[in-house]
């Protein structure tokens, strides 16, 4: 690392501490199933032994916005970052009660489901607006990454001018494809990794100390 | 009676002359009746976000069931000297033309960084 990016970090700690500020709130958003609770729970996991919330196959099974506090990361360069994580529910334009029948809901539960999964998206939008330092953006990598909400997303984080990490998850499946995603958002670090697995941890933990310290 | 879908072509002088609130609600009163909406210049960034959170409060088991919407990724930063006049003028990225349908009329077939293949079907 630059002697000069060093100082600047350096400044940026003793700034927040004379100023008392809180720590960095981070947004893991992105579209539904697509590992960010998981990958929430291998962040706090990793770093104080504890979980956020519960995953699952069926679609929106988070729908409120979960946040671990005072999460101290360190990169393999000895730099370290004081975050707080924020799981947010997956953020879609649509939502019907009936994809959740085709996972053996019942219709009154998979209607409330769907209730509760519009006011988590209007939530995590919420949040992105008013409260969130920084994104850690969750694609899965079997999927294409053109999804219209991705590109939305991604444009209303630019424009925010949040500095952002997109994680391409679910590396240790076999139609994973992370060079398709690095290639959609060239503008952006692209970190390959496995939420699921662990695989590649070290990697995001750098570049997170990196782009959010 | 033929059957159809109507398609509104909203030009970006028309956009430019809504406030950001009449342009979610001139999108999301066409979309509840079927139409699908073309805008010449996409929402901007904050725009979005407040479509999609409206979109969200207007979903109802067994009626509406939300939105999709075709647009292409920003243009990447093409360097050189009109890069560089945009941002000493603080011009920011121009969103793109964007099509806007109801969920279950309107789904994309195919869908590349320069083309969009989507699929409109009548109620």
């Amino acid at each position: 690392m630059s002697l000069l990016l060093r100082a600047k970090k350096r400044f940026k700690r003793l700034f927040r501490v004379l100023l008392r500020r809180k720590n960095a709130r981070i947004g893991i958003y992105g579209p539904p199933n697509a590992g960010k609770t998981t990958l929430a729970n291998r962040i706090v996991r990793d770093w104080t032994g504890d979980a956020v919330g519960p995953v699952s196959e069926i679609p929106h099974e988070t729908r409120r916005a979960r946040r671990k506090e005072n999460i101290t990361i360190t990169g393999t360069n000895g730099s370290s970052v004081d975050i707080d994580i924020v799981d947010t529910p997956g953020v879609t334009t649509k939502i019907d009660y009936h994809e959740f029948l085709e996972y053996g809901l019942e219709k009154e539960e998979a209607i409330t489901r769907a209730r509760e999964a519009t006011e988590g998206v209007a939530e995590a939008m919420h949040w992105l607006r008013e409260d969130i330092d920084g994104v850690i953006y969750v694609l899965d990598s079997t999927l294409d990454p053109f999804l219209q909400v991705n590109i939305m997303m991604v444009g209303i984080i630019e424009s925010r001018k949040l500095p952002v990490i997109i994680v391409a998850n679910k590396i240790d499946l076999p139609d994973s494809s992370p060079a398709r995603i690095k290639s959609a958002f060239p503008q952006h670090p692209v970190v390959a990794i496995s939420g699921l697995e662990g695989q590649n941890m070290e990697q995001l933990y750098e570049e997170m100390t990196e782009r959010f310290g | 009676m033929v059957q159809g879908v109507q398609i509104d072509l909203i030009s970006e002088d028309r956009l430019s002359r809504l406030t950001s609130m009449e342009k979610i609600r001139l999108i999301l009163d066409g979309v509840k009746e079927g139409n699908i909406v073309v805008l010449e210049k996409g929402l901007a960034p904050e725009e979005a976000t407040k479509l999609i959170e409206l979109t969200m409060l207007e979903i109802r088991p067994d009626g509406f069931s939300g939105i999709e919407m075709e647009t292409y990724p920003a243009r990447e930063d093409e360097g050189g000297l009109s890069s560089v006049i945009s941002r000493i003028l603080g011009r920011k990225n121009r969103s793109r033309m964007t099509v806007i349908g109801p969920a279950n009329q309107l789904k994309t077939i195919r869908k590349e960084k320069d083309l969009i293949s989507a699929w409109i079907s009548s109620r």
